[in-house]
C-alpha cells in the first residue's frame, strides 16, 4: 500500500505532464514527399508516444488527401511515466541501483509484487459511436469520400460474397466455407489503411485484404471452387486463398505460423530499405500458440518493421477468452515484449482505418513492430463445420450483429457525410449480387486442374520418386478409371 | 549447458585418433588449393563462401555472433557484419519460422539449430509451413533459399538431449531435403548445394566429426550435387548404406570383413530424400545382398525405407535378408551408450551372418 500511495502521486504528476499535445501528420499519399522533412525534424508520430517529453512542434501539409488531426492526445501509457518517476524518487532516496543489462535497476527495501493486472481494463480507442457519429474529440485520420465509397462498398461486398458463399456450401457445392461476419470493418479499413506495397501475411479471417486490393470476385469463386483457374492450382481447402500480385501469403490453416514468418519478411523489407511494412493478422485464439510468443519476441529484437494485428473477435471455435488467457486481452503483453501497442474499436471502421495507418507509419519510419488489437465479435459460426449456437446464446450473437454492427455504422456515418444513399445502396447490392452469382457459375463451370498439376511445385523440379508415382497412378488409372472422379483432366 | 558440452566434448576428442576419410569422386578438385582441415572449419569455409558470393545470405541461430558453440560461424559477423550474421532470441519455431518468411523474400536463409535434439519445437514450421510453401501457393510463393543447419548424432557423453539422430522425422516430409555429409569436404561441398539449392534443405551435420574427421577441402567455391548417392568402396559380397558419421564405423567393418574374406561395398547415401534408389539398386544387383546402418532407433528409421525399396526392386536378386544394424528402441542413453550403438562389431557381425545366410 505504502508503494503505492507513492506511486499515485507520481501518477498525478505524470499527468500533468501529459496535457496539451498537440500534432498533424501526413497522409500515407504524401508521405514519400514529406519523408524527409520528417526525418530532419522530430516526429509528430514519434510523440503520439512520447507526448511526455513534452509537445511537438506542428506540421501541416496541405497536399495531404487525407490528414491526421491530433487536437489532444492523450497517453495510453501512464504506467511507463509513472515507472520511470518511482525510480528516479528511488534512486534520489537511496542512490544505488544496480547496473544490469537495458539499464540501471534501483534497489527498494519495499517488497512488492508487480499487480497482475492494471487498475482498469486498458481503453479502446474510437472515432464513431453507435450512431455513426464522430466523437467530438476524437483524432482521426481524415477519409476522402473516395476511399470512403470504396471502403463501404468492400464491405458490403464482403458481406454479401459470405453470404452467397456460404449458401453454397449449404447447397453441397463447395466443400467448406468461412465468413468474415462481423469483422468487416478491421478486414476492409486496415486494408485501406496499408498501402499496397506492404505484405500481408494473412490468418484465414481477412478475405477483405485481398478484395481491397482489387481480386476479384471470379478469383474468390476460382479458388472455392478448386478449378483451374485458382491461381493455388486447386490444392487447398475453399477460402484458403494466395495472390503474389497482391502481396498476399498463402493462407495455412495452422494457427499463428504466418507470425515469425512475417518477422522473416520484414527484415528482408528492412534490409532492403524498403518503403513499406508487413501486416499480419491472427486472432485471440492464435495469440496463445507459441508463434505468437516467438514472432513478437524477434520483431522487438530485431526491430522489424511488422503491424501484428489482432483480430480479438471473443471466440476461438468453441472457447471463450475467459479460458484462452488472463490477461487484459492482447494489448497489454505488447510492453512486455518492447513493442508499442494500442487497443482499437475493430468495429468501427474509422478508428481502425486511423490505428492502422499510424501503425504502419511508425512501423516503416521507425522500424520497429506494433501491435494492435482491435476488439470485435465473430458474429457467424467458426465455419461451415460449425454450429454456434451450442456454446453461446443467440442474444449474444443478436446483439453484435444489430447493434454493433460494423457495416451499418460506417453506412450512417457515409450517409450523413452526404456520400452514400439508399438508391446508391440498393443499387450496389442488386450489381454485387449479380456480380457474384455470376462468378460462382463461371467458376462451377470451369474445369478442375489437370492431374500433373498434383506433381509439381513439390520441388522446384520434380524428383525421380514423384516421376515414378505419377507414372504409376496414370498405369492405375487407365485399368480403374470407375475409382477417379472424372472432372480432372488426366 | 552449451559451453559446458563443449569443453567436455574437446576433452573426450583429444584422446581419439584424427581419422581420415577417402573421398574418391573428383580427386582432382583437391590438387590445386587443397588444405588440410577439419569438419567444422569446412563448415565455416562453406558458410564464408555463401556469404560472400550471395549478398542476400543470412547466418543466423542461437549463440552464432560470436562464433556458435562448435565454432562452424566463426569469424562471420566480423566479416559480413551484425545485420547478416546475428543471435536471435532462444526459439527453435521462432528461428525457422522467421528463415521462412526471409527466404520467401528471396533471401538465402542459413538458420542453426543449435543442436538437433532442439529442432522439434520448430517441426511444425518445417513440416507444415516450408515443405508446403511452394506447393500451397500454386508456386507463387516459395521458401527454397532456406537451409536449417544442425549438428546432429552421438558424441560419447550427449545423453538423452545432445546425440539424437532426428533425420527420419523429416524423411516423412515431401517437399524439403534431407542431406547430411560424412567428411569435412563433403560438407563443404554439399553445405553450398544446399544453401543454393532452389528449396528447402534440413542439413544435420556430424558433431563427432567437427574435430575428428580431417581432410584435404578445396579452398575454392565448389559444390557436390544432392540426390546422388557415392560408392566410397566398392566390393562384390554385400553393399553397406550408411550417412554421416556411420560411414567411418562401416568403414572400418569393410575394412575388418576384407580380413575375414569378405568384399563390402560401401555406399554414402549423402541426400536422405530425395534419395538416390537407382545407386543402392545397381550395387544390391550386384552383390546381392544389403546392411543399413544408423544411430537413429532402428524402428520407423530411414533404414526400414531403403531396405522395403530395395525389396521391392531386387527381390529376385537378393540372397539374404536385408540386414539393419542400427541405434536400439530406447531414448539415447548416457552410461549405456556403448551398448546403445551400432558398433564395428555388431556390425561385423551382420556381414558375416549376411554373407553366410
Amino acid at each position: 500500500m505504502a508503494v503505492w500511495l507513492v506511486r499515485s502521486r507520481t501518477f498525478v504528476h505524470s499527468l500533468s505532464k501529459k496535457m496539451g499535445f498537440l500534432g498533424v501528420y501526413p497522409s500515407r499519399s504524401s508521405w514519400d514527399a514529406s519523408f524527409m522533412q520528417y526525418s530532419s525534424s522530430s516526429s509528430a508520430i514519434l510523440s503520439l508516444v512520447d507526448n511526455r517529453y513534452g509537445s511537438r512542434p506542428y506540421g501541416f501539409f496541405d497536399n495531404s488527401a487525407t490528414r491526421f488531426l491530433v487536437p489532444r492526445f492523450k497517453s495510453t501509457e501512464p504506467e511507463r511515466d509513472l515507472d520511470s518517476q518511482h525510480i528516479k524518487e528511488d534512486e534520489e532516496d537511496h542512490d544505488q541501483a544496480l547496473d544490469f543489462p537495458g539499464g540501471k535497476v534501483p534497489f527498494t527495501s519495499e517488497m512488492s509484487f508487480i499487480s497482475e493486472s492494471g487498475d482498469k481494463r486498458v481503453p479502446c480507442y474510437r472515432v464513431l459511436d453507435d450512431n455513426g457519429e464522430p466523437i467530438v474529440s476524437s483524432n482521426f485520420v481524415q477519409v476522402s469520400k473516395e476511399i470512403a465509397v470504396k471502403m463501404y462498398s468492400d464491405m458490403v461486398t464482403l458481406q454479401m460474397m459470405d453470404s452467397i458463399f456460404y449458401e453454397a456450401q449449404r447447397q453441397g457445392r463447395i466443400s467448406f466455407y468461412l465468413t468474415t461476419s462481423g469483422e468487416e470493418a478491421i478486414n476492409i479499413a486496415s486494408a485501406a489503411a496499408l498501402s499496397a506495397d506492404d505484405l500481408v501475411l494473412p490468418q484465414y479471417r481477412e478475405p477483405g485484404v485481398l478484395l481491397w486490393r482489387g481480386f476479384t470476385l471470379q478469383d474468390f469463386a476460382n479458388q472455392c471452387f478448386g478449378n483451374k483457374a485458382d491461381s493455388g492450382k486447386a490444392r487447398q481447402m475453399p477460402i484458403h486463398y494466395v495472390s503474389k500480385n497482391h502481396n498476399y501469403f498463402a493462407v495455412s490453416s495452422p494457427m499463428a505460423t504466418q507470425l515469425p514468418q512475417a518477422v522473416g519478411v520484414a527484415y528482408s523489407l528492412k534490409m532492403d530499405g524498403k518503403n513499406a511494412c508487413v501486416a499480419t493478422y491472427f486472432g485471440d485464439g492464435g495469440s496463445s500458440e507459441g508463434d505468437f510468443h516467438a514472432a513478437l519476441n524477434f520483431s522487438a529484437v530485431l526491430e522489424a518493421p511488422v503491424v501484428f494485428i489482432c483480430r480479438n473477435n471473443g471466440w476461438a471455435i468453441s472457447t471463450p477468452t475467459e479460458e484462452q488467457f488472463r490477461s487484459d486481452g492482447l494489448v497489454v503483453r505488447g510492453r512486455a515484449y518492447g513493442i508499442r501497442s494500442i487497443r482499437v474499436d475493430g468495429n468501427d471502421a474509422l478508428a481502425v482505418y486511423s490505428a492502422i495507418h499510424a501503425a504502419r507509419e511508425m512501423a516503416v519510419r521507425e522500424q520497429r513492430p506494433i501491435l494492435v488489437e482491435a476488439l470485435t465479435y465473430r458474429v457467424g459460426h467458426h465455419s461451415t463445420s460449425d454450429d454456434s449456437t451450442k456454446y453461446r446464446p443467440l442474444n449474444e450473437i443478436e446483439y453484435w450483429k444489430l447493434t454493433r454492427n460494423p457495416v451499418n455504422r460506417f453506412r450512417k456515418w457515409v450517409e450523413k457525410k452526404g456520400w452514400w444513399s439508399d438508391k446508391d445502396d440498393s443499387e450496389l447490392r442488386g450489381s454485387i449480387r449479380k456480380q457474384i452469382l455470376q462468378a460462382i457459375q463461371i467458376a462451377e463451370k470451369t474445369e478442375k486442374p489437370p492431374l500433373a498439376d498434383m506433381f509439381s511445385d513439390v520441388y522446384d523440379k520434380q524428383p525421380s520418386n514423384l516421376q515414378e508415382q505419377e507414372k504409376l497412378l496414370r498405369e492405375t488409372i487407365k485399368r480403374h478409371p470407375q475409382d477417379y472422379p472424372s472432372y480432372v483432366p488426366v | 549447458m552449451a559451453a559446458t558440452f563443449l569443453s567436455r566434448f574437446g576433452r573426450s576428442l583429444s584422446c581419439i585418433s584424427r581419422r581420415g576419410f577417402s573421398t574418391s569422386c573428383d580427386d582432382k578438385l583437391l590438387l590445386p588449393t587443397g588444405k588440410s582441415m577439419n569438419l567444422y572449419s569446412a563448415i565455416n569455409q562453406a558458410l564464408h563462401t555463401a556469404l560472400e558470393t550471395d549478398p542476400r545470405a543470412f547466418v543466423f541461430g542461437e549463440d552464432v555472433s560470436f562464433g556458435g558453440v562448435f565454432r562452424c560461424t566463426t569469424g562471420l559477423a566480423d566479416r559480413f557484419g551484425k545485420s547478416r550474421v546475428f543471435n536471435t532470441p532462444l526459439c527453435e519455431q521462432g528461428i525457422v519460422g522467421f528463415a521462412i518468411g526471409l527466404a520467401a523474400m528471396g533471401n538465402r536463409a542459413i538458420a542453426e539449430i543449435q543442436f538437433a535434439d532442439y529442432i522439434f519445437p520448430a517441426f511444425d514450421q518445417i513440416v507444415n509451413e516450408a515443405a508446403k510453401f511452394r506447393y500451397r501457393s500454386g508456386n507463387q510463393f516459395n521458401c527454397g533459399g532456406l537451409t536449417i543447419r544442425a549438428p546432429y548424432g552421438a558424441v560419447g557423453h550427449g545423453g538423452h538431449y545432445h546425440s539424437q539422430s532426428p533425420e527420419a522425422f523429416f524423411c516423412h516430409v515431401p517437399g524439403i531435403k534431407v542431406v547430411i555429409p560424412r567428411s569435412p569436404r563433403q560438407a563443404k561441398g554439399l553445405l553450398l548445394s544446399c544453401i543454393r539449392d532452389p528449396n528447402p534443405v534440413v542439413f544435420f551435420e556430424p558433431k563427432w566429426l567437427y574435430r575428428l574427421a580431417v581432410e584435404e577441402v578445396p579452398e575454392h567455391d565448389f559444390m557436390l550435387p544432392l540426390s546422388e548417392a557415392e560408392v566410397i568402396r566398392e566390393g562384390s559380397d554385400i553393399t553397406l548404406v550408411g550417412w554421416g558419421s556411420q560411414l567411418s564405423v562401416m568403414e572400418q567393418a569393410c575394412l575388418d570383413a576384407e580380413k575375414e574374406g569378405i568384399s563390402c561395398e560401401l555406399i554414402d547415401l549423402k541426400t536422405l530424400i530425395p534419395w538416390d534408389k537407382e545407386t543402392v539398386e545397381s550395387s544390391v544387383r550386384k552383390t546381392g545382398r544389403l546392411l543399413i546402418s544408423h544411430e537413429a532407433p532402428v524402428t520407423g528409421g530411414f533404414g526400414a525405407e531403403i531396405s522395403a525399396s530395395i525389396v521391392e526392386r531386387c527381390f529376385l536378386r537378393l540372397e539374404a535378408p536385408v540386414a539393419r544394424v542400427c541405434g536400439l528402441d530406447t531414448p539415447f542413453p548416457l552410461v549405456f551408450e556403448p551398448f546403445y550403438m551400432p558398433t564395428k562389431s555388431k556390425m561385423l557381425d551382420a556381414i558375416k551372418t549376411t554373407v553366410n545366410y
